[in-house]
């Protein structure tokens, strides 16, 4: 497929291609408070695994909606700002 | 052994517990496709293939064995033993969902390492099939060292394999040690669960495509909302026209019953209790009957196909910019039909504050109680017009006091969160369940629930508050040629009550009604039904006498303001009640009365001088 961009560099998952999968490069645990880091990591998400973006947050900065393994999951703005991606998936 | 073994049912939220643990006791809980659907331990009994009882505890699903809200903090709490007053459970049935197993296994871990005896269901295996997803139990069994079988809670599948497998758990419950350990290493946990998923999967296909067809177009901030908008407004319309047939027969079999009771005893005080009373009174109110099912076929629907948590993730902005979140939505969403289920259902909200501003704003949105009251005066005093084919004005103006709550509970909320609620945000962080198509039975089985709930409260406050305002309206003996209800003890309270609120345009009758409808608000419109039937005993017993008492006796601002009254005034004891033990104490419920009548007084006041102004 051409139009599929090219992701060498990490990338924010907030700023990915809608359903583009990727992996997890790293999550900037410290933009994140302790009950959303750990709520997160609850949702299973940890570096290696497989996200897509399913919904970006609209003109308005409404949340996210990702897929994490199989799971899709509803993320605030600033928690899909702190996970960043690499190509892969 | 002297006492029953005890069997929690635990695992993540959505995975079906709920539906197993039914499949299992027979039991009903409620069922629901999104998280957060059960709050509290639910106790039932389970028989043995050898006629062994087991009991069978119900969890709130969690992700792990630290809480982050009250729900999930009674699930930790019974599962180690903490729960006051209950007995640690001797073994675990964990539930984990087939399709997602590598989240799932990892709370699974987690319950393991607690020592206790258990046993793995694998349920909805039905959809890892569908998801193209091959599983290998006997994978998961080896790696876990634990029993695992697969079943399909909602089509009773695997029942028997579980129910001798949880029998033999418990009674290794003997054997155990006993002692817990809490692992709390999420991530290692997760990791080893992750390569059990890998090995367990035999065969995999990309996850469907047509799940995140539906959720591009659904969660789409435009055409999401448009959808969300539509939606609502059909279930509005649907509950002014599919409801006429159903509730014209049973308006004719009422007033068939009142003319046949009315004919067959002599005039006297019997009679008027019972034709004026009761059944003119509750009759008014069981009328209202296939409306209520209609909005419960909505929300019933909306609840089984998971769409509930995209509407939460579409009104996850607006409500952020009042304080809450979406996750303080699907509390919201479940108040149009009661706020006592939705009260409880804000403990799955962690953030506390927050929770209290959303108990408090919960009786804003509409509930079912206040169909008979709008339906009523809308039926009596708005034409029916047709707006858009397929959209009446009374409809629309249904949709109005709706919006009407909903934007009084925004502004509330922003209120609150900034006073006596002030707290950070918790954020909006939440699973969104796989689409699925609501199983008839499930529904009929809600409906048939809510029917029983409703004639139920028709057949026992509304009856007897109906009653006992029929009481007060007929003593004392009113002497030859003076007004009965004028001088009788319910007219003398009334008339004091009306004081207090004629300025805001309520009338003689609506100042008779307030009090009684304390205890359920239906009781506003048999109250007036009954002050009629005494009032005038020649007009029959129903729906066409009210409403036509109605239009000669109320001016449309007062109407209006009546309406208004009801967006905003708590008139529901149950709702108190709820809200003082979900909140330990007398004070916020002392609170939340107060505002919602100060906001009542005003936002009918308002409305009644507006009217009269523009000369309506
Ligand atoms: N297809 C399918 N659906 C199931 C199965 N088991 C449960 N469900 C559905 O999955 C949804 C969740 O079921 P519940 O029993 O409410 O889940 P729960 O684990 O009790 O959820 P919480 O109480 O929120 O933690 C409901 O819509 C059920 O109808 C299954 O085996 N197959
Ligand atoms: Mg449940």
């Amino acid at each position: 497929m051409a139009t599929v961009p090219d992701i060498t560099v990490p990338l924010r998952l907030l700023d990915l291609p809608r359903n583009l999968p990727a992996r997890v490069a790293e999550v900037d645990w410290a933009l994140l408070s302790p009950p959303e880091a750990r709520r997160l990591r609850e949702l299973g998400l940890d570096e290696g695994v497989e996200v897509a973006l399913t919904r970006g947050p609209g003109m308005l900065g409404g949340p996210v909606a990702c897929r994490i393994g199989r799971m899709t999951v509803a993320l605030r703005r600033h928690v899909a700002g702190a996970i960043r991606v690499e190509q892969g998936g | 052994m002297n006492h029953t073994p005890l069997v929690a049912v635990a695992g993540n939220p959505n995975a079906g517990k709920s539906a197993l643990f039914n499949a299992l006791t027979g039991a009903r809980q409620k069922v629901g496709n999104y998280p957060g659907v059960t709050v509290e331990r639910h106790a039932g009994r389970m028989t043995l293939a050898d006629g062994r009882p087991i009991e069978l505890v119900d969890l709130p699903g969690a992700y792990s064995l630290d809480p982050s809200s009250l729900d999930e903090k009674v699930t930790r709490d019974v599962l180690l033993g903490n729960q006051a007053g209950e007995r640690r459970p001797d073994a675990i049935l964990i539930v984990v969902d087939a399709a997602n197993l590598d989240n799932h296994l990892r709370f699974a871990l987690q319950l393991i390492a607690l020592g206790l005896p258990v046993v793995i269901a694998l349920n909805m295996v039905d959809l890892a099939e569908r998801d193209g997803l091959t599983l290998d139990p006997a994978v998961i069994e080896r790696e876990l060292g634990v029993p695992v079988v697969a079943t399909v809670a909602v089509r009773r599948r695997g029942l028997e394999d579980l129910r001798a497998r949880i029998g033999e758990a418990a009674s290794r419950a003997a054997e155990a040690p006993g002692a817990h350990q809490v692992e709390h290493d999420i991530v290692a946990l997760q990791r080893r669960a992750r390569q059990i998923a890998t090995a367990a999967t035999l065969s995999e296909t990309a996850t469907r495509r047509w799940t995140h067809r539906i959720d591009s177009v659904v969660l789409h901030p435009v055409a999401g909302m448009a959808i969300f908008t539509a939606l609502m407004l059909v279930m509005f319309q649907a509950v002014f026209t599919w409801s006429t047939i159903p509730a014209d027969a049973i308006e004719a079999g009422i007033g068939a019953l009142g003319d046949i009771v009315g004919g067959a005893l002599p005039d006297g005080l019997i009679r008027s209790a019972i034709v004026d009373g009761v059944i003119a009174g509750v009759g008014s109110v069981v009328v209202f009957l296939p409306q209520i099912l209609i909005l419960f076929t909505f929300i019933l629907i909306l609840e089984a196909t998971g769409y509930m948590v995209r509407a939460a993730f579409l009104m996850d902005r607006l409500m952020a910019s009042v304080g809450l979140s979406g996750r303080a939505f699907i509390p919201l969403l479940s108040s149009f039909a009661c706020a006592v289920p939705g009260i409880m259902a804000t403990r799955t909200i962690s953030d506390e504050k927050e929770r209290l501003a959303t108990i408090l704003i919960a009786p804003l949105m509409t509930c079912s109680a206040r169909l008979p009251v709008y339906t009523v005066i809308i039926a009596a005093f708005i034409p029916n017009t047709a707006i858009l084919p397929g959209l009446g004005l009374q409809g629309l103006v249904m949709f109005g006091l709706y919006v009407a709550g909903i934007i009084g509970a925004l502004i509330a909320a922003l209120v609150l969160r900034r006073t006596v609620a002030k707290g950070a945000s918790s954020g909006f962080m939440m699973e969104m369940p796989k689409y699925q198509w609501p199983r008839l039975g499930d529904v009929l089985l809600g409906l048939w629930q809510r029917a029983m709930i409703f004639l139920k409260r028709a057949g026992t406050i509304i009856l007897v508050t109906t009653i006992i305002l029929w009481a007060l309206l007929t003593f004392p003996r009113a002497p030859e040629g003076q007004s009965q209800i004028e001088q009788s003890i319910a007219g003398r309270i009334g008339a004091g009550i009306e004081v207090l609120v004629a300025p805001i345009g309520f009338n003689r009758d609506i100042s008779l009604a307030l009090l009684p409808a304390m205890a359920a608000r239906e009781v506003a419109v048999s109250s007036i039904a009954t002050v009629y039937a005494i009032d005038d005993s020649e007009s029959g017993a129903g729906e066409t006498a009210l409403r036509d008492n109605l239009r000669t006796r109320w001016s449309l601002p007062t109407a209006l303001a009546f309406l208004m009254w009801f967006v905003f005034a708590p008139q529901c004891i149950s709702t108190i009640a709820i809200t003082r033990r979900e909140t330990n104490g007398w004070k916020w419920p002392a609170f939340m009365v107060g505002y919602l009548f100060a906001l009542a007084y005003i936002a009918a006041g308002i409305t009644y001088w507006s009217a009269v102004a523009i000369g309506l």
